[in-house]
């Protein structure tokens, strides 16, 4: 059975389209602004959305996405808060939604539990970028029973035979890492250099989707990064835009929504 | 019985912990790390340039005290301090660091990079970046920082370049997940050095490895001077775990060598502690599976202990699993206990240990009752108490 998700990307395939995923994290600026900020981005024309689920230690992020973190969690955010904002999200729409974090939380709640309780929120997958092949076994079996998509990444330094690996082992798509950096780091001045590993990383996947992410800010990086992969995601740049939004008094709730889900729309 | 212990496996497991939960990015660096370990540890010319800079420059065989006023204080046993403290930089800290360096220098990176909380691994890796003319950036937590300016500008005069961690809590963990961000970042050029047996594999393994003379040297010295071939008890403060384990390693598969790990328990383990193994539960952080202080929805609690040293939320996997094999014993000092141990320590043997170090001269008090009157009790007196002297005086 094919999921939620591959049935998205692997339609957009067919049409010729790019896929767009939007990362937001959960809780961030708010936990009482969640559902408005899926709901907008949904209304942007995301193809999917990545809700993060905050951690105190995110090893793989740069700034913006570890400031969000950090705020989401000093203002209470949970778990579970995470995952009924999925539940009150899916009352409304079937965009799939895949769910970002670190493995310790999970760890903590238990990854059978986890399983469950994401797959009965109506939650797609899961993106866990410090839960190398090696040690996914445990997430992957509970992931699998329930249906749902475990994403793996690729890197620009990961060798052909590993990219192989990571592709058969991979559920909805490979997420490929546009630079060996962190979130929202700068690519515009080695967009070449970026091509190429694409194009490569594109001749080893071939039994999934293929999405790159990591410093895409404008629909003009989108487009120039979607020429050999299947689609991209943008996280660091919209979490940038919603503390842009939320540090303007002068705008009201519905206001900032209504920009965010311009931001979205332009990205695409 | 022989445990025939030889942990981790092929994958960094020691049991159920360690392994490598890191980003993509890094695995391919992990492996290139490892590889150039294995080829090179074994090599008679790598081995070498390893022991001459052990003895010609670090100082090595550090001696066997017998500490015969503190014996005699305490009212049993032989007691003898492993002096690591008299280590070039004041602690067991440069065994690591320099046999690390060794191995970047063969892989060719250009730049290294630290982690540091109190300093002391910051200054022991400035100091081979130093001798060996590599450039070095240490991060370190911007709240340690202010507390330990002395050795801010102890790196800064060995020519490092100390970046502030201004994320978290902004102590060594936030420090850890800078050194960790920047590796991310420049994976091609850059050597991590991690100061402790913490992090993905084959860190854990090969800190272990590099610390693991100071047991070496203890069973010869023991020998020596008692005429026994093994010591009877071993104790060393545990923090990450780097002296303990490298006291531990050499005497893990002879059960007739007791073992004693001492975590700080800060303000008591009801209150701010450190003490991942007495109160932790098992989980990831930084890189590996191990017990830590987390709250109950798994994120990482803050640490507390009046040693920078030991001010960390999580624990060397091995020790982890030395506890669950029941071949270790971990025991809990308190920071009031900790300053009582410095002075103890000082006033009978002259010897002014690091606030570190005087969690495991504390345990002495708990220890000594319970074992034979005759035993030899060694102490890994891992690090000089100069660096401390501002907090000693603050709370004497």
């Amino acid at each position: 059975m094919s999921s939620r998700l591959t049935t998205t990307l692997h339609a957009l395939q067919t049409q010729g389209k790019k896929a767009m995923g939007i990362f937001l994290t959960s809780g961030f600026p708010h936990p009482s602004v969640t559902n408005l900020l899926l709901d907008a981005v949904d209304r942007g024309g995301t193809d999917f959305i990545e809700l993060g689920m905050p951690h105190s230690d995110p090893l793989a992020e740069g700034v913006p996405i570890q400031h969000s973190s950090t705020c989401a969690l000093q203002a209470g955010v949970t778990m579970q808060d995470t995952l009924n904002a999925v539940i009150a999200f899916r009352k409304h729409s079937d965009t799939p939604l895949l769910l970002m974090g670190y493995i310790n939380p999970i760890l903590r709640f238990g990854v059978e539990e986890f399983c469950r309780q994401a797959a009965d929120a109506g939650v797609d997958g899961f993106i866990i970028p410090d839960l190398p092949p090696l040690e996914s076994a445990p997430l992957r079996a509970h992931a699998q029973e329930k249906g749902l998509d475990l994403v793996f990444l690729v890197a620009p330094n990961t060798p052909a035979e590993r990219m192989k690996e990571i592709d058969r082992i991979s559920n909805g798509f490979v997420y490929c890492v546009s630079i060996t950096g962190l979130t929202g780091t700068g690519i515009t001045e080695r967009m070449e250099a970026i091509n190429t590993y694409l194009k490569h990383a594109r001749q080893l996947i071939t039994s999934n989707p293929l999405l790159v992410g990591f410093g895409i800010q404008t629909r003009k990086d989108a487009q120039r990064l979607s020429k050999h992969t299947d689609g991209f995601i943008v996280g660091s740049a919209v979490i940038k835009q919603i503390e842009q939004l939320w540090a303007r008094p002068d705008l009201s709730l519905t206001e900032r929504g209504r920009l965010l889900t311009q931001f979205v729309h332009s990205l695409k | 019985m022989n445990l025939n212990y030889n942990a981790p496996d092929e994958n960094g497991r020691f049991g159920p912990y360690g392994g490598a939960f890191v980003p993509e990015v890094l695995i391919p660096e992990l492996r290139a790390v490892q590889a150039a370990f294995e080829q090179f540890w074994p090599d008679a010319e790598f081995q070498n340039q390893y022991l001459h800079l052990l003895k010609t420059y670090v100082g090595r065989p550090t001696a066997l005290t017998f500490a015969e006023r503190l014996s005699e204080e305490l009212g049993a046993g032989r007691i003898f301090l492993k002096r690591e403290d008299l280590c070039h930089t004041g602690a067991h800290k440069i065994n690591n660091t320099i046999g690390q360096i060794l191995l970047a220098r063969r892989m060719g990176k250009t730049r290294i990079i630290a982690e540091t909380g109190a300093g002391q691994h910051g200054v022991a890796t400035a100091t081979v970046a130093a001798r060996f003319g590599l450039q070095c950036v240490v991060y370190m937590g911007a709240e340690d920082m202010k507390r330990q300016a002395l050795n801010v500008a102890r790196m800064q005069l060995l020519g490092a370049e100390v970046r502030p961690a201004t994320s978290g809590s902004q102590t060594l963990k936030d420090a850890t997940n800078e050194a960790i961000r920047d590796w991310v970042s420049n994976p091609s050029d850059t050597f991590y050095i991690i100061g402790s047996v913490v992090g993905p594999h084959p860190y854990p393994m090969m800190v272990r490895t590099f610390h693991q003379v100071i047991g070496e040297e203890v069973q010869l010295q023991v020998k020596d001077k008692t005429g026994k071939n093994f010591p009877d008890v071993l104790i060393a403060c545990v923090g990450g775990g780097s002296n303990a384990i490298g006291m531990f390693y050499p005497f893990i598969n002879h059960p007739e060598v007791k073992m004693f790990g001492v975590e700080a328990a800060g303000e008591g383990l009801d209150e701010q502690h450190a003490a991942t193994l007495s109160k932790g539960s098992m989980g990831v952080l930084h890189g590996a599976m191990s017990y830590l202080l987390q709250d109950h929805e798994g994120q990482i609690s803050l640490a507390h202990s009046i040693s920078a040293g030991l001010d960390y939320p999580g624990v060397g996997p091995e020790h982890s699993w030395l506890m669950d094999l029941g071949r270790v014993t971990y025991l809990a000092e308190t920071d009031e206990a900790a300053l009582r141990g410095v002075i103890l320590l000082s006033k009978t043997e002259g010897i002014i240990p690091a606030l570190e170090t005087a969690h495991a001269i504390a345990a002495l008090e708990k220890i000594v009752p319970k074992v034979a009157s005759d035993s030899v009790i060694v102490v890994n007196c891992s690090g000089r108490g100069d660096k401390d002297m501002q907090t000693i005086m603050d709370h004497l």
